[in-house]
């Protein structure tokens, strides 16, 4: 299936500061595409010129397969990461507002608030002044302007900032509904935890340049250092042992752990066969790094190049 | 384009929506008349009597002076000393009024003692009527009938005529400055007024965060140019009912006020008391509506809605700009500066424009789209050459073009910054963006 976005070898610049250095990133349809980076990497500007609010000073951005266009943004959703609604006016009305301003008419956008407010189990705000909800609540009925045109592709800037752990499920919830039904989704985030869980490709952009594409599974693989733990009964007797650990018998709640970095050729059955002719295996397990761990190797790498 | 309408009908609706419109297009003519309407109660209602001790050394004036009902004469015969102990002792309405000798020749010297400063219409008063006492005195010495002298009396008014293609037409100087005024101060008032609420909805848009999310669906110049439409048409709509009701309330309050006392008309009694005093002579002679009818009220009010929308979108635009550069009130203290310096100057400028509306200050003045709105408005009831009136407007809408260009730049990336303190170094930076 083709791409829903394909970014080409985009630059923006601001005065003498680069924002962007030619990234290109190809967006899967129907994927949860993660967008990384330190602060201050570029991805708000990334999403700026995606939801073209400003305009790249190079490349160029294809949506569909075609150039993108201004009547393009009725089928996007923006949650940007400074977000905010008209404080003095009702839920209701300015929900419906935000609405038409994506190109929808007024009924057909009563309609869908109402089945939001039914969903989310918020009949009773239609009326109230924002300045009158808790910040939760406020960013509830933002989620729902986000979300109310239905766009196939939406953009999400840290949307489970400002939710108690309850409603932060409630929105995942609906994001992973939205996705089934098939939107394809952008996060922005520093929640490494989400990424791990919802998204099935990332990009990593670091000081205007990307550093790191692909599939989560792929991405995993490709930093995969080959370390494999062992939590056995009784310690390991290491004096004649034909594998050099990293770690020797941690003491683990009745167990104790060594950890081995295997090398090209060494295969994991053989390591388990040694094993369990010294001490009785309780556990065999290879270490993935998280992204966490990913995030940190790749930017802390590459200052340490620069 | 739908979009736009979308958004000049939030702005125009959830402004009206609000008490504070209410309470202000209610307060409004309330002001208005109130203005007009109270200083002429004060003058109709009974003054605080005076009384005034007078001690006439030579005799030749106590008999001329005339009690009114704010002022009674009472002649005293004691010495000065003994009467301005008496002054003291009496109460605060109490004024001794002591005239030298004189033979008639020579201006007496005249004293008014008091416990406080006497009012200047009351020393006035006493002024004219010794002053033609004295007159009528040398007059009889020198041989002449007072009385004659009374009856000859010229008054020359001299009546002014604008000559142009479709004629000749009876002009009016006196009414063509009361209507500039007016038209130039309420283009001011406007531009104040509306341009800072289109600034404080941009500042308001920016520090609650909405406007990332309102300018991913629609351009950012569009939601500038929408709020700023949307402001304008609530400005219209609050002068429009301003204005009915202010006529309406001044009309009823002046009409109970009229029957009442059985007076002249309270709109007369107003301009007794504000306008100059030829200019009310020449008014009472051929009386105030036909004067304001020779001016050509028909395209006057015109010009005033080209000027009035043309200062407003200039200026909003800019005001739009300065809510997009900052992030709290204090900052746009210091932008907002450069922007009122015109309109305030314009403001001031007016009186010796009014004096001399055909001057090359005021033809420059008029003519930069700055202070045009205001100096052109002042002077088109002067009818001015139609050449400069074409210049000034084309002026006028390059110049809205101009400012509205340069702050859509400054705004599209102003309201996207966030806790940054700005420069206007900063600002030229924007630009090249």
């Amino acid at each position: 299936m083709p791409p829903i976005i394909q970014i080409v070898d985009l630059v923006k610049r601001y005065g003498n500061f680069t924002a962007l250095d030619h990234v290109s990133v190809s967006i899967p349809r129907g994927s949860i595409f993660g967008l990384l980076g330190p602060n201050g990497a570029g991805k708000t500007s990334l999403i700026r010129i995606i939801t073209q609010i400003t305009a790249p000073d190079e490349g160029k951005i294809l949506f569909n397969e075609k150039p993108l266009l201004p009547a393009d943004v009725s089928r996007m959703g923006y949650l940007p990461e400074e977000r905010g609604l008209y404080k003095k006016s009702k839920v209701g009305e300015q929900l419906l507002y935000f609405a038409q301003l994506k190109g929808m008419s007024k009924a057909e956008a009563l309609d869908k608030t109402k089945k939001w407010f039914i969903r989310l189990d918020i009949k009773d705000w239609w009326n109230k002044n924002v300045e009158e909800l808790s910040k939760g609540m406020a960013q509830k009925v933002q989620f729902i302007a986000t979300v109310l045109h239905e766009p196939e592709f939406l953009i999400l800037d840290e949307p489970f900032s400002g939710f108690d752990p309850v409603n932060s499920d409630v929105i995942r919830d609906e994001i992973l509904r939205l996705h089934d039904q098939g939107s394809t989704i952008l996060f922005s985030t520093h929640r490494m935890d989400t990424v791990e869980e919802l998204c099935s490709h990332v990009v990593l952009i670091d000081k205007a340049k990307k550093v790191l594409d692909g599939s989560t599974r792929e991405i995993r693989n490709q930093f995969k250092s080959n370390r494999f733990s062992v939590d056995t009964k009784e310690p390991i007797n290491f004096s004649d042992f034909p594998w050099q650990p990293e770690k020797m018998n941690e003491e683990k709640e009745e167990s104790y752990r060594s950890t081995f970095l295997l090398v090209e050729g060494q295969s994991p059955n053989e390591l388990v066969s040694d094993v369990i002719q010294k001490a009785e295996l309780l556990a065999f397990k290879e270490e993935t790094p998280s992204f966490h761990d990913i995030f940190v190797q790749v930017v802390t790498r590459k200052t340490e190049t620069v | 384009m739908n979009k736009i309408l979308l958004i000049i009908e939030r702005e125009f609706l959830s402004r009206v929506k609000k008490k504070s419109f209410l309470i202000m297009t209610l307060l409004g003519p309330v002001l208005f008349a109130g203005i007009t309407i109270i200083p002429t109660w004060l003058a109709m209602r009974d003054a605080t009597l005076t009384t005034v001790s007078v001690l006439d050394k030579s005799h030749l004036f106590e008999a001329k002076l005339k009690s009114n009902k704010e002022t009674i004469f009472v002649l005293v015969s004691k010495d000065e000393e003994s009467e301005k102990l008496l002054l003291k002792e009496a109460g605060e309405h109490n004024l001794l009024l002591v005239i030298g000798e004189t033979n008639g020749e020579k201006v007496p010297d005249i004293r008014i003692f008091g416990a406080s400063n006497p009012s200047l219409d009351l020393i006035q008063s006493i002024e004219n009527q010794i002053n033609s006492e004295l007159k009528n005195i040398q007059l009889k010495n020198s041989g002449i009938d007072p009385k004659l002298v009374e009856t000859i009396k010229p008054e020359v008014i001299i009546k002014t005529t604008v000559l142009n293609d479709d004629g000749e037409k009876e002009g009016s100087s006196a009414a063509a400055s009361i209507v500039g005024i007016g038209a130039g101060f309420l283009i001011y008032i406007f531009i104040f007024l509306y341009g800072s609420q289109v600034m404080m909805g941009v500042m308001e848009e920016k520090t609650n965060r909405v406007v990332e999310v309102i300018i991913s669906s629609v351009k950012p110049f569009e939601l500038m140019m929408g709020k700023i439409v949307g402001v304008a048409l609530v400005g219209l709509t609050q002068f429009l009912l301003w204005m009915v009701l202010s006529y309406g309330i001044t009309a009823v309050a002046g009409s109970i006020m009229t029957s009442k006392t059985n007076q002249k008309p309270a709109t007369e009694i107003v301009q007794d008391q504000t306008g100059s005093k030829e200019m009310n002579k020449k008014m009472a002679k051929t009386g105030i509506l036909k004067e304001l009818q020779s001016v050509n009220l028909f395209s006057v009010l015109m010009y005033f809605l080209f000027y009035f929308l043309g200062g407003y979108l200039l200026y909003s635009a800019m005001f739009a700009a300065v809510g997009a550069a900052v992030d709290n009130q204090q900052d746009a203290q210091q932008f907002m500066m450069p922007i009122t310096i015109p309109i305030i100057a314009s403001i001031v400028l007016a009186q010796f424009i009014i004096k001399d509306p055909n001057s090359s200050l005021a033809f420059w003045f008029s003519i930069i789209p700055f202070t045009s709105p205001i100096i052109m408005m002042i002077r088109i009831p002067f009818e001015p050459p139609f050449w400069q009136i074409l210049l000034s407007m084309v002026s006028l809408v390059l110049g809205f073009l101009g400012t509205t260009w340069f702050a859509g730049k400054i705004y599209r990336v102003g309201i996207l910054m966030y806790g940054k303190k700005v420069t206007y170094k900063e600002l030229w930076k924007w630009l090249r963006y």
